[in-house]
């Protein structure tokens, strides 16, 4: 494990991840994205969509890879879960990696399966010392076996529990700290779960630590009222993002400076110019950004 | 056991259960429902995408209500969802409100082995001359190796054409469910999926190659089950398709 830990650190990415914006690769815009190649900073894939053997997802992976930087995004590593680490998943994850050498590698604060099941949501953790240093050991674990420093993400949330020792900003903060590894701040997630908990969204983002932050999130959400009349926000990913988020992002940036940011568009997914136009209005504001951080 | 994974467990337990309370500490209670919903509904998308022509066979909320059943009882056991709902086919055969259409399980089937030839190891398949070299003398100890996208659907019911029509026509056309049946060749030699009807127990002469039986051997083994197949006419079938990745000539 040391020899593979040595190379985390020693290791470049092999193609710098441009602080622009980016999009989600759908596999309706395959042929688009090949043939008429848009002027976007890179494309994102959730890596277990890449866990097949072969055939055409590969072939058109490896050919937007070549044309454009690459995030690889994970959904099922299950990082925050109290079970023994999938080494199965973790070995599919790294055959992706090392196949297609992304700029960007990340994964969610949240656990996904348990006994056996993989539930296929993101479902949260308790905030305890108990769980941090948990989730410290496995992103330890996932970033030597992958040979890389990976990115983890801050979650949208929908309930919380009684017995957390500490705040999610605080937890991110140390987990950055203690592994090494980067954060995934994801400006949605934080709105949604402001909204969910009757927080501060604002107060999230001035407190949250940019300079970990190699990679920023936008998407969509939806709104509703429970049966006690009590707001609600989804993280839906099937719309615009909205111009709360947009604001929430501009007041990150003017404290991180440009950070490559992705639109997520995985609902309802449009035609290919309006995940353009979306990742358009985000690099606006990219170039608008200071370019030293100021935190 | 720790705190933590008192509360996991019971989360665990409470997402699989509809309507089941939440574990104590978690607040809002009754926002869980929105983790079930994302569970269900996400698993339940995953089977219509792998699924589209079971589901037009049967309609949408007819589909939806197999599919919400299916997925109640059987969640992924991995992350990789492209795996998931393999056992879909066998659980319709179950699903009695289906049993009036007994050729449903077979559609998926053929569906299923779609999905498999798409997402399977890239090979260079067998051109289609390459086996006019091998001499006659030498054929008793003729092996074919199926290429890895290949895979075989034998039913008693014209699923290939049901299938074809609901993909392909614009206007669906009849079938005649009494036309017969046969064995659905599913391969994909390089980047298309092709599917074709191949007449009688040819699925007993392909899995008998794929066992590793020469091809006399396996004329053999599908002679007992048909005795009027068509060996010539599914070689060749085999080969323009790219269904063979290679072979080799045992002295």
């Amino acid at each position: 494990m040391s020899e593979t830990a040595t190379r985390t650190s020693m290791m470049p990415p092999a193609d710098p991840m441009p602080a622009r914006a980016g999009v989600g690769l759908k596999a309706r815009h395959y042929a688009s994205v090949v043939g008429e190649r848009p002027d976007v900073g890179f494309f994102e894939v959730h890596a277990e969509n890449y866990m097949g053997a072969g055939g055409p997802p590969h072939a058109w992976l490896a050919a937007v890879r070549e044309r454009y930087p690459l995030s690889v995004h994970g959904v099922g590593m299950n990082i925050g879960g109290e079970g023994a680490l999938d080494t199965a998943h973790l070995a599919r994850l790294r055959g992706v990696v090392d196949r297609y050498e992304p700029a960007l590698v990340s994964e969610h604060l949240a656990w996904s399966g348990h006994g056996g099941a993989y539930f296929n949501d993101l479902l949260p953790l308790p905030y305890t010392r108990e769980t941090l240093v948990r989730v410290i050991d496995r992103v330890d674990r996932v970033q030597c076996t992958l040979g890389r420093r990976i990115l983890i993400e801050n979650p949208s949330t929908y309930v919380c529990f009684g017995g957390d020792e500490m705040d999610e900003v605080t937890f991110l903060s140390e987990l950055a700290r203690h592994s090494g590894c980067g954060l995934l701040l994801d400006v949605n997630n934080v709105a949604v779960s402001a909204t969910n908990h009757d927080h501060d969204p604002a107060a999230y983002i001035d407190a949250f630590p940019t300079g970990p932050v190699d990679e920023i999130h936008l998407a969509g959400h939806a709104l509703g009222h429970d049966d006690t009349g009590a707001p609600f926000a989804i993280d839906s990913h099937d719309r615009r993002v909205a111009d709360t988020v947009w604001a929430l992002y501009e007041r990150t940036l003017l404290r991180s400076g440009p950070v490559p940011t992705l639109i997520e568009w995985d609902g309802d997914v449009p035609e290919l110019p309006v995940l353009l136009d979306e990742a358009r209005r985000a690099d606006t504001r990219l170039t608008d950004a200071p370019r030293e951080a100021t935190s | 056991m720790s705190a933590s994974a008192t509360l996991e467990t019971a989360l665990a337990s409470a997402l699989r259960r509809p309507g089941a309370p939440a574990p104590a500490g978690v607040t809002p209670p009754g926002r869980l429902d929105i983790h079930r919903n994302n569970i269900h509904v996400s698993l339940v998308e995953a089977l219509r995408e792998a699924y589209p022509v079971t589901e037009r066979l049967v309609g949408e909320a007819f589909f939806h209500a197999m599919a919400r059943t299916y997925v109640a009882d059987e969640l992924p056991d991995s992350p990789v969802l492209l795996a998931y709902g393999a056992g879909f086919p066998a659980f319709i055969e179950t699903f009695r409100a289906a049993a009036g259409l007994p050729y449903l399980p077979d559609v998926a089937r053929l569906e299923r082995a779609r999905l498999e030839a798409y997402h399977a190891a890239d090979a260079d398949a067998l051109a289609p001359e390459a086996l006019s070299n091998v001499h006659a003398d030498a054929l008793t100890g003729l092996r074919l190796t199926l290429h890895p996208a290949t895979r075989i659907v034998a039913s008693p019911w014209p699923v290939t054409s049901i299938w074809e029509t609901n993909t392909h026509d614009e206007s669906v056309r009849p079938v005649d469910l009494g036309s017969g049946g046969g064995t659905a060749l599913v391969t994909r030699p390089v980047l298309q999926v092709y599917t074709q009807c191949l007449p009688g127990r040819a699925d007993v002469f392909i899995r008998a190659l794929d066992t590793g039986q020469s091809l006399p051997e396996a004329a053999g083994t599908v002679a007992e089950a048909d005795a009027s197949f068509d060996l010539a006419t599914v070689l060749q079938a085999l080969l323009t398709t790219g269904a063979l990745a290679g072979y080799r000539l045992d002295p």
